[in-house]
């Protein structure tokens, strides 16, 4: 069964009375604990995409399918609930919450949006820390840190809450390639054990070798979809 | 919520120079409109205790019409003794009223033998009297402090203009209720302190030399004047004293007594009412300094943090949390700012006190203000700036709540 079904999912922007067709009619199943990527030059509707399935906007027709909720009906309440419990975000940059420290983001969405009690809160939080490998920096506050460790502070951030979906919008885009593979290495390890399904939206090379499968975009369409065997660099 | 509070603390803490102006603005705000009530307060029942505790009395009861004329201090419309004794056992039966007074006053003419001018006279029971306005005695600046049958004590620009001193004979002429006139030789045994107003030309002898020098058989009385035990219930008994009174009615059905209170009775009332409105206005000027600084900050804070509204807002924050994160960050900086602004406005009027800030009424000089802080005063300011802290808030706040989170995720 699909995690993610798209059924000609449009998008137009009306800026006054241009129209943009960002995505055009696309059809495309997602399949649970997928580790994939779409790539597509600047322009090409990836970030669109990605905005329409974290059901941080709506399409303008067709419909989308996720974790078998038609996340295009859902009201913006509805929405922000789903995205708690559903789903999970990782940005290009990083947008960790400044005023507070490693510790404090991860444990954000288990806190204000999911009021999990303390006791559970602190056994997934302190878990994902030593996971990504930042206990030892999990009191410092975000401008203490390095990008990478952001970076990893913000994955945590994203798996804390148990989404059974993540997405992350080019990742990787600020690290460096060492970093970035271990960002990457990360996620995927994620997603062996906990099987939460990613999917990125990029054009860094680094991710496009290690997804196991690629969506191609090119002006709104879905131009190719090719499976292949990630983990490349290692 | 508690977490809430810290993230809107540290979010406050982050902009540290930002918050600590704000708050610094809204603590001097506090700080003026305190020490500014606390003195126009002082100041205010400073003059009300003057002009009644030394001259006016809480209350006075005429008969009805006195008022109306009083510029001419008509005999003719003085209590009968029957009407008084009436006036007394209604004034006896509330225990609320501490002392009164009965008066006769007169105009009449004031001579030394050389120079003659007129004056105003006042013809009282000195312990009554005494009862009833117990800054009286503190008026006389020459002279034994008390009233003395065969005395006169009179205010000292008349003294000073007649070149009249302690122990002169003087005599003081009236007309009676019949239309003759009479004189009678008195002593000065005081000088007393001149006041600003209607009762700064009054002289004041024995009742019994007043019926003396106006003829009277029997006791007629123009005023009484009236002190109560407690100032803060002057409305209430007067309502309640004129309510018993309002049984007396004369031959044309109409009531024979005439209760006022101080207010009424002297023109520095409006005075006061002045002050109270001023009041009301620096009130205002500080919901304005707080309603738009604090609307100014919120503002900034929305729009620089558009990102972050975006990043909590999609991993699902409600968007009634993130209207409670702005407007804790508005309420805190209003307790913020109360609080230290009641303090400082605590030191503030601790130093005046300490000081001893004195100044001039009239021809009162050397009144020392005593400024203190009321309880209402501190809830009633601070209340009104953190509510209008919180309203200010309200507007940002609601912004940040309804932002779509994909458009706050792309704001550079």
């Amino acid at each position: 069964m699909s995690l993610i079904t798209a059924n000609n999912l449009s998008k137009i922007y009306r800026t006054g009375e241009i129209e943009t067709q960002a995505l055009k009619s696309l059809n495309f199943e997602i399949e649970p604990g997928s580790f994939i990527s779409f790539i597509g030059p600047s322009g090409s509707g990836k970030t669109t995409l990605l905005n329409l399935i974290g059901c941080l906007d709506k399409p303008t027709s067709g419909t989308l399918k996720v974790a078998d909720v038609l996340t295009s009906k859902l009201t913006r309440r509805e929405a922000a609930a789903f995205r708690g419990k559903n789903l999970g975000f990782i940005f290009q940059d990083f947008n960790l919450i400044p005023v507070l420290t490693v510790y404090e983001n991860v444990e954000y969405p288990l806190l204000i949006v999911q009021n999990i009690p303390a006791k559970e809160r602190r056994n997934r939080v302190t878990s994902l820390l030593k996971t990504v490998g930042m206990m030892d920096q999990m009191n410092k506050f975000p401008d203490q840190i390095s990008g990478g460790q952001k970076q990893r502070a913000a994955v945590a951030r994203a798996l804390v809450s148990n989404p059974k979906l993540v997405l992350a919008d080019e990742p990787t885009a600020n690290l460096d390639s060492k970093t970035a593979f271990m960002v990457i290495d990360i996620m995927r390890k994620m997603r062996d054990e906990y099987g939460v399904t990613f999917i990125f939206s990029t054009h860094d090379p680094k991710i496009v070798g290690e997804v196991e499968t690629l969506f191609t975009l090119e002006d709104g369409k879905l131009t190719g979809r090719s499976n292949r065997k990630g983990g490349s660099h290692a | 919520m508690l977490e809430l509070f810290k993230i809107a603390l540290r979010n406050l803490i982050r902009y540290k120079r930002r918050t600590l102006l704000t708050s610094s603005l809204i603590a001097i705000g506090v700080l003026f409109v305190l020490v500014f009530i606390a003195a126009s307060s002082s100041f205010k029942y400073l003059m009300i205790g003057q002009i009644t505790d030394s001259m006016l009395g809480h209350l006075q009861v005429h008969k009805r019409g006195y008022m109306a004329s009083i510029d001419s201090l008509p005999l003719t419309l003085n209590l009968s003794e029957k009407a008084e004794k009436k006036l007394e056992a209604a004034i006896k039966d509330i225990s609320e009223i501490e002392a009164f007074s009965p008066r006769i006053k007169f105009g009449g003419m004031f001579s030394n033998f050389i120079e003659t001018t007129n004056i105003r006279v006042n013809g009282v029971y000195p312990e009554k009297e005494i009862a009833t306005i117990p800054l009286f005695l503190s008026r006389i600046k020459q002279g034994e402090k008390a009233i003395k049958k065969g005395e006169i004590l009179i205010p000292e620009l008349l003294a000073s203009g007649l070149k009249v001193k302690l122990g002169d004979t003087v005599v003081v002429i009236a007309t009676n209720q019949d239309g003759s006139v009479n004189g009678k030789q008195l002593e000065v045994g005081g000088i007393i302190e001149s006041v600003t107003g209607p009762g700064g030309r009054d002289g004041y002898i024995h009742i019994e030399d007043a019926m003396e020098i106006l003829r009277m058989e029997e006791m007629e009385i123009s005023e009484v004047a009236i002190r109560l035990k407690d100032f803060s219930k002057l409305n209430k008994i007067s309502s309640q004293l004129d309510s018993n009174l309002s049984q007396h009615l004369n031959k044309q059905g109409k009531q024979v007594f005439d209760v006022r209170t101080w207010e009424k009775l002297s023109p520095f009332y409006n005075i006061a009412r002045m002050i109270d409105v001023m009041t009301i206005f620096i009130k205002l000027m500080l919901i304005a300094i707080v309603l738009v600084s604090i609307m100014n900050v919120m503002i900034m804070a929305v729009f620089e943090r558009i990102r972050e509204i975006g990043t909590i807002a999609a991993i699902g924050t409600m968007p009634e949390k993130i209207l409670s994160l702005f407007l804790i960050e508005g309420f805190s900086l209003g307790v913020s700012g109360a609080v230290v602004g009641n303090l400082l406005a605590f030191l503030a009027i601790f130093l005046i006190n300490i000081i001893k800030v004195t100044f001039n009424f009239g021809r009162q000089s050397g009144l020392v203000l005593t400024p203190s802080l009321k309880t209402g005063d501190i809830l009633f300011v601070s209340a009104a700036v953190i509510l209008v802290s919180v309203l200010a808030a309200l507007q940002p706040a609601f912004k940040a709540a309804r932002m779509e989170p994909v458009d706050a995720l792309r704001h550079v």
